[in-house]
């Protein structure tokens, strides 16, 4: 497939700013916290301190008589009235409340709210509310929960396993049996997440005169309104939340569901405009928004040359307390199950437990970047065994660009691709034998060096059919998304949108798109966004579907619009539509460019002439497009083979980390991700993600960790515990764009979301094994902290010596 | 509880403030749900994300470390003290646009104004002390690098002038 030339496209591709940032530089942000109501009143949590435990009684009355407050609510009268949070996988058992009722699953898990005039009060009365528990035997590590005897964190679900399945997709055991090589080893995910600096938040009024409950929320989740009208047992009409609320990040992580539920019941029940915004600790311990902790047990066969023949998976992953969409996080990697490579033959076990943890939630890739971790350490592994250069064990395994469209053994179509081009053009800008140099130089001087390599994919679009693959009671295989077109009597142009953004470029997106298609200056197109009443059907930002998604619906009614003015000049010239040419708005006949309607006069015609309007054109000029996930909408195979998402992007990270060896600190010396995610609409968004998303896996591999003591309580509930990568341990980087353009798509866009992420980890990881490997020391499992590189450094000196 | 009021003024944005708050007001919380300058934004409340940052007196400082008390009697600038008198976006503002320097926004203000003070203090800056700088500024979106772009040519910029 041929790269487009860059003047194919008037806007897409070109630098362009993005049409947020003014407000945002300016302060003129609106997040959530920043919507003040009249005589709004605050929420302020208590949560358990015990994993687990029966709440024998609570006593809100001092807390009551406290200064300014309203209501002290709890579980019992709170689950009575509304329905449990939905459950993703087929466990009906496993209900989930924001408040508990008669018990606690984990620490932090919220036991009452408290409303007071201001959020100070709340605070105060909060603490004045008496909980007396008896504690109850706990579970925390995965493994033991799924030992017979464990404790059960849902007693009525019979036991702590919540999903497991295994898959085998092709003749596994027969390359086994008859592969020259295996390997086995466990690769180790630390449950980390994307931890936006914005806490969530929800605003919610309800109207007793219109009997409609008004949200305002930090949200990026599909099905937020009907989930919410669900559980508060009210009709999807009744509930209109507002998408033009800014999103101070989220990264999958901005679900919030269970605080909406509870702030829309208080709001409902008050009469007053009710609003929670987490503090950090509520964000780390209660937010439900920790990411994937799982193992993977990976095996291998291969033959001496490098064909690698099969991989076994099995992937064990804890959720926490409850349910939710986490186990779903086992399910997406299907898609990319062999990554990059061409292997024939793939088993899969996923295994999803429920420990006294915090739920999990979510996060950046949706369980994508543990996986492609886990093949990477596995590649790296082989290479090793066999004494063979990474990087010829990747290119010998790549699928190569003239098997494309190529279907994977799990069932989904890779869409295109050229990955041995990426590669090479990666390690030509990185400048390779001058990185193995440094490297060399820096292990001759006595220090650690390594390099690390990670070439992975990207699945984007966000057809979300790991739904129906794990959950046989689930049939949904619809995951459109819409935009509206408008154009008004004074020939501006309003593209309206139907989900609140987290800092995408969703305006800058759909004004590049309608300005392509009508050849009209994205500057002067505004992008609003539709509440969840006036919205047509979306699925929200989730799988990096927007470019695809957003972009094509965009597309697609800019399209109609031009085809409307294109009909309504056919019918004032009295000629065949295919006799006119469109171009910058205006319509002129092929051959007689004299003869024309400019954008104006086409304007007014469908606004005010209806004598010069054809039949069967409505009247304005308005246009809107629906259209559903290309390549979805197929439920699985009974071996469960199944195409998941449309699109794959590429990418190769390479990077060069200096360890110290009396402290065991890593320092990244070098950077360099090659990236193919195809027609990129806007450069500086695609490169911004894919640097964010670097630094995401940076954090991931190096710092980042939700760890627990053994009494189950979160010992990483600040920001000095919890660490986020700096600019001061984030590097400068490169990034090397390639081009291969989806055949899918509108323009051969593939979606880059959750580009840099996906593969940083793994490519980190390589890397410090590559720098302990002359002590014949490795790691395998995430993060990889100082303490942690230190241990295996000292038990290597302590076996040498 | 009824809480004792304490008398402050303070200087925010070139404009003289007066209040009477409670001592564990924080200035940030002074400044947001008070005076309504809604730019500064909360981000841990335990001084590491850096996104209340505002100059006191110049300098950059956590708002949320801070009581609207201890502000008596100093000069406060938050992010919208930032654009020229006009009202137009400084020039590290429209730095910030130009390099993409920023996604959600959200940590942006707390940027920005670590970012000016670097650039009061020192109008030529390297790659180092600028990362230096905004190593107190947690951002999740950008992975810092269109941030130093934007810092970079916010200094190449004054200085060609």
């Amino acid at each position: 497939m041929s790269v487009p030339e860059k003047s194919q496209y008037r806007y897409i591709g070109a630098k362009r700013r993005a049409k947020e940032h003014p407000r945002f530089v300016s302060g003129r942000g609106r997040f959530v916290a920043d919507i003040a109501l009249p005589g709004m009143k605050h929420v302020a949590l208590v949560a358990s301190p015990h994993a687990a435990a029966r709440i024998v009684s609570i006593d809100a009355k001092a807390a009551l008589a406290a200064p300014g407050v309203l209501c002290v609510l709890t579980g019992e009268e709170f689950c009575a009235n509304t329905d449990s949070l939905a459950i993703g996988v087929d466990a009906p058992k496993v209900t989930r409340f924001a408040l508990a009722n008669g018990v606690v699953r984990y620490a932090g898990e919220w036991v009452a709210a408290v409303v007071a005039d201001s959020r100070a009060l709340a605070e105060d009365a909060a603490e004045r509310v008496e909980v007396e528990y008896q504690p109850l035997p706990h579970v925390i590590d995965l493994e033991k929960a799924l030992a017979p005897g464990a404790p059960l964190v849902h007693p009525a679900h019979g036991s702590n396993l919540l999903y497991q399945r295994k898959f085998v997709w092709g003749p596994v055991e027969e390359a086994f049996a008859s592969a020259e090589h295996r390997i086995a080893f466990r690769a180790v995910w630390g449950r980390s997440a994307t931890v936006p600096i914005e806490t969530f938040g929800v605003a919610a009024q309800w109207d007793a005169g219109t009997g409609i409950l008004d949200i305002w929320a930090s949200i990026q989740m599909p099905k937020f309104p009907d989930q919410t009208a669900r559980a508060l047992r009210l009709p999807g009409n009744a509930v209109r939340v507002h998408h033009d609320v800014d999103v101070g990040g989220s990264y999958g992580v901005k679900r919030g569901i269970k605080h909406t539920v509870l702030v829309g019941y208080l709001a409902k029940k008050l009469g007053v405009p009710v609003r929670l915004i987490e503090d950090r600790l509520e964000n780390l311990r209660g937010g439900d928004m920790q990411g994937p902790d799982r193992f993977f047990d990976m095996q291998l066969a291969f033959e001496g040359d490098g064909t690698i023949r099969a991989m076994k998976i099995r992937a064990v992953d804890d959720v926490g307390a409850y349910a939710g969409r986490s186990p779903f996080q086992l399910g997406k990697p299907v898609t990319a199950i062999c990554g990059p490579y061409a292997i024939h033959a793939v088993e899969y076990e996923p295994t999803s437990v429920m420990t006294n943890k915090t739920p999990q939630e979510a996060v950046r890739g949706f369980g994508q970047s543990p996986t492609n971790f886990a093949i990477e350490r596995a590649i790296d592994r082989v290479a090793r065994h066999l004494g063979m250069d990474r990087l010829e064990l990747r290119r010998k395994n790549f699928i190569r660009k003239d098997q494309f469209p190529y279907t994977i053994p799990s069932g989904s179509t890779y869409d295109s691709g050229d990955y041995h081009a990426v590669l090479d053009k990666t390690l030509a800008a990185i400048d390779y034998a001058s990185l193995l140099r440094a490297r060399d130089e820096a292990r001759s001087a006595g220090r650690l060096a390594g390099i690390g390599i990670s070439s992975c994919l990207e699945p984007s679009g966000g057809n979300s059919a790991f739904e129906v693959l794990m959950n046989p009671k689930n049939e949904n295989t619809t995951w459109m998304d819409s935009c509206l077109v408008r154009v008004d009597l004074s020939g501006a142009i309003t593209g309206v949108i139907n989900n609140s953004s987290a800092g995408q470029g969703h305006e800058s997106l759909v004004s590049t798109v309608l300005g392509e298609i009508l050849e009209r200056d994205p500057e002067a197109i505004r992008v609003v966004r539709a509440d969840s009443l006036t919205a047509l059907p979306s699925n929200s930002p989730v799988g990096s579907r927007m470019a695809i998604m957003l972009g094509g619906a965009a597309a697609g009614a800019a399209k109609a619009i031009k085809e409307t003015l294109i009909a309504i000049a056919a019918h004032n010239f009295e000629c065949p539509p295919e006799d006119l040419e469109y171009r910058d708005g205006g319509v002129s006949l092929k051959g007689a460019p004299e003869k024309k309607l400019l954008w104006d006069q086409l304007v007014e015609i469908a606004h005010r002439k209806f004598h010069k309007l054809p039949a069967g054109i409505e009247p304005g000029l308005q246009a809107k497009f629906v259209w559903e996930v290309p390549t979805g909408g197929a439920l699985p195979t009974p071996e469960g083979r199944i195409q998941i998402y449309p699109c794959y992007a590429f990418e190769a990270h390479l990077v060069l980390i200096e360890i110290d060896p009396d402290t065991g600190k890593p320092a990244i010396r070098k950077y360099a991700c090659g990236h193919d995610c195809g027609v990129m609409i806007n450069p500086d968004i695609v490169h911004g993600m894919t640097f964010g998303g670097i630094a995401h896996g940076i954090g991931a591999a190096l710092y980042e960790k939700f760890s627990y003591t053994e009494d189950g309580q979160l010992a990483a509930g600040t920001f000095m515990d919890y660490l986020i990568p700096s600019a001061m341990e984030v590097p400068a980087m490169a990034i090397v764009d390639h081009c291969t353009p989806s055949p899918l798509t509108t323009f051969g866009q593939k979606g880059s979301g959750e580009a840099g992420y996906l593969g940083a980890p793994a490519a980190i990881a390589n890397a410090i094994n590559d720098a302990l490997e002359p002590l014949g020391a490795a790691i395998d499992a995430l993060p990889m902290s100082h303490l942690a590189i230190w241990n295996a450094i000292d038990s290597s000196r302590k076996k040498a010596a | 509880m009824s809480e004792t009021l304490h008398a402050v003024s303070v200087e925010v944005n070139g404009r003289s403030r007066s209040a009477q708050v409670p001592a564990r007001l924080s200035l940030l919380d002074w400044l947001r749900e008070e005076l309504r300058l809604t730019g500064t934004h909360v981000g841990c409340e335990h001084g590491i994300c850096g996104a209340c940052s505002v100059m006191l007196d110049g300098d950059p400082v956590r708002a949320c470390l801070m009581y609207a008390v201890q502000a008596s009697g100093h000069r406060v600038t938050t992010v919208e003290g930032l654009a020229r008198p006009d009202g137009s976006m400084s020039v590290l503002q429209d730095s910030f646009c130009e390099t993409h320097g920023l996604q959600c926004g959200y940590c942006t203000p707390g940027m920005l104004i670590a970012a000016q003070a670097l650039l009061n203090a020192n109008p030529d800056p390297t790659e180092a002390q600028i990362r230096d700088a905004i190593g107190g500024n947690l951002c999740r979106c950008t992975g810092y690098q269109q941030i130093v772009e934007a810092v970079q040519l916010a200094a190449e910029r004054t200085r060609a002038k």
